[in-house]
């Protein structure tokens, strides 16, 4: 089933500066709530998204409990050259999710 | 006279009045806010943080705090010489003060961040920027977070 | 004195909105929220929607037939649900899980379960910008006796709030005129998405009165009675509210 989406444009002009936006399902419990019964819920929430660019970091986050479920972070990278985007998920309870995109740079 | 806090459970009938933070234990406040600036020190190694160049939008009236839609924008060249290497968003009324820490370069092209915060309770939120030569800037809004009317309390 | 001129204003008798004068929920809403809402991209019910994409295709039930299998396209139908059928209103979640048990012969959905709102979700959004079109009939008008019965400990009818005082703060909310528009929505309350019937049994929570169950008549009927009152305005799923 879908976990994360992301958006990018499929070409772009050599330089251009290029918006990416990324959204992830997930929760984000904060680990600051309590059942009805007064037990805390553990918390469980996405710690770090990581985009690289043909293997070059271009962009991370570190994320925690204040942040929104199904997080989303829009940023923005140059195109520089033709190639494959890459974008990795991180956090508690070993999770891990990864999305990938093409972009091609006239 | 009823208190608001005391009109809005008459109304709503909810108890999520009980539950929110505005009529926090002053001892409570004083550790976020101790807190709060904690979590700034580590970020900035006690440097002094200007305030300009960052500009951060966020509504100043919030449909509702559990997501807060905010964007963060810098005022840079991201050249080599000149970029901002991190943005860092914090808020006083949280449980914890960290939102998010985003770290950017020259290949970003531009500085600026969007994302989705949760916001506890009225007060301010706090906009981060380390540039590359060091220097820190900030800016901050002063944000109302109101109760949801009609909530599920235990319902579902 | 703030509580006893509270309870002067609602005892003021309520009067249906004009039809030119009715505002969906998205005008009631921040910009960013609306914003939210507008990009298909980043609109978090988008999950949702895959989900229900998928399971539209997947063959299931000892039928081992998909929905796919068929029907075509979903255009329309969301505009037009609830029905009546066999003197019985049923809304969308009801015939989804019809045509699972008759025709797909697979067990139905749990209400609010993920796989119901997908499904849900993903048919009512093929209806997005259809003007909304039910009938006026007995289950409608018995709707319509819900949304102005007075109910719960609060002693509040829908109408007092949603016909009389819309527009003005109610725990530092606005009152929107609660028309259906959007649903399955994605409620930021729920930080999910979530169906009418869940929404109403928040507000029924509200008046503190006790809930119906899901997909009981009297919830569907008020859900009729809602999109009969919502007629004409255009269908908004998956719509992002507070």
């Amino acid at each position: 089933m879908a976990r994360v989406s992301v958006t990018v444009p499929s070409s772009a002009k050599r330089g251009e500066v290029i918006e990416i936006k990324t959204l992830a399902a997930h929760v984000m419990e904060n680990g600051f709530r309590h059942k009805q019964t007064g037990e805390p819920i553990p918390r469980d929430i996405i710690t770090q998204f990581v985009c690289t660019y043909n293997g070059v970091e271009v962009f991370r986050a570190e994320l925690h409990p204040a942040m929104a479920a199904n997080p989303l972070l829009v940023f923005n990278t140059v195109a520089t050259e033709s190639g494959t985007l890459e974008f990795k998920w991180l956090g508690d309870n070993d999770y891990a999710a990864t999305q990938s995109a093409s972009i091609s740079v006239v | 006279m009823t208190s608001r806090r005391q009109f809005l459970t008459l109304v709503c009938g909810t108890f999520a009045a009980s539950q929110a933070a505005a009529q926090l234990d002053p001892n409570m406040q004083a550790l976020r806010t101790a807190a709060l600036a904690s979590a700034i020190r580590k970020v900035t190694g006690g440097q002094p943080i200007r305030t300009g160049k960052v500009k951060l939008q966020i509504p100043p009236l919030i449909d509702n705090g559990n997501t807060v839609p905010l964007t963060v924008t810098v005022d840079s060249p991201m050249t080599q010489a000149d970029h901002v290497k991190a943005i860092h968003v914090f808020t006083e009324k949280n449980p914890q003060p960290y939102v998010v820490s985003a770290y950017l370069g020259p290949r970003s092209g531009r500085a600026s961040l969007a994302t989705r915060a949760r916001i506890a309770d009225t007060g301010k939120v706090i906009a981060i920027a380390q540039l590359s030569d060091g220097s820190y800037w900030q800016d901050s809004v002063s944000v109302v977070v109101t109760l949801s009317a009609c909530l599920e309390d235990g319902l579902i | 004195m703030r509580v006893a001129l509270a309870v002067l204003c609602f005892l003021l008798l309520s009067a249906e909105i004009p039809l030119a004068e009715r505002r969906s929920g998205y005008e009631f809403m921040g910009r960013e929220t609306r914003a939210m809402q507008d990009d298909d991209s980043t609109n978090p019910a988008l999950f949702w929607l895959a989900d229900g994409e998928a399971l539209w295709n997947r063959k299931d039930g000892a039928a081992a037939v998909a929905c796919s299998g068929c029907h075509a396209d979903m255009k329309g139908v969301a505009a037009r649900y609830p029905k009546v059928a066999s003197g019985m209103a049923v809304n969308l979640e009801q015939q989804i899980n019809g045509c699972r048990t008759e025709r797909q012969k697979a067990p139905p959905l749990a209400y609010e379960s993920r796989e119901l709102l997908a499904l849900t979700a993903y048919v009512a959004r093929q209806s997005r910008g259809m003007p909304i079109a039910v009938e006026w009939n007995e289950s409608t008008r018995r709707g319509q006796a819900t949304f102005n019965r007075r109910q719960g400990q609060l002693n509040l009818s829908c109408a007092q709030c949603h016909d009389d005082h819309w527009g003005r703060s109610l725990a530092g909310s606005t009152i929107p005129q609660a028309h259906p528009t959007g649903y399955p929505i994605y409620r930021l309350e729920w930080q999910g998405l979530g169906s009418l019937q869940r929404r109403l049994r928040n507000c029924v929570v509200g008046v503190r009165a006790e809930s119906y169950a899901y997909g009981a008549p009297e919830l569907v009927e008020l859900e009729l009675y809602l999109m009969w009152r919502a007629r004409g305005m255009k269908i908004e799923t998956p719509a992002v509210r507070p």
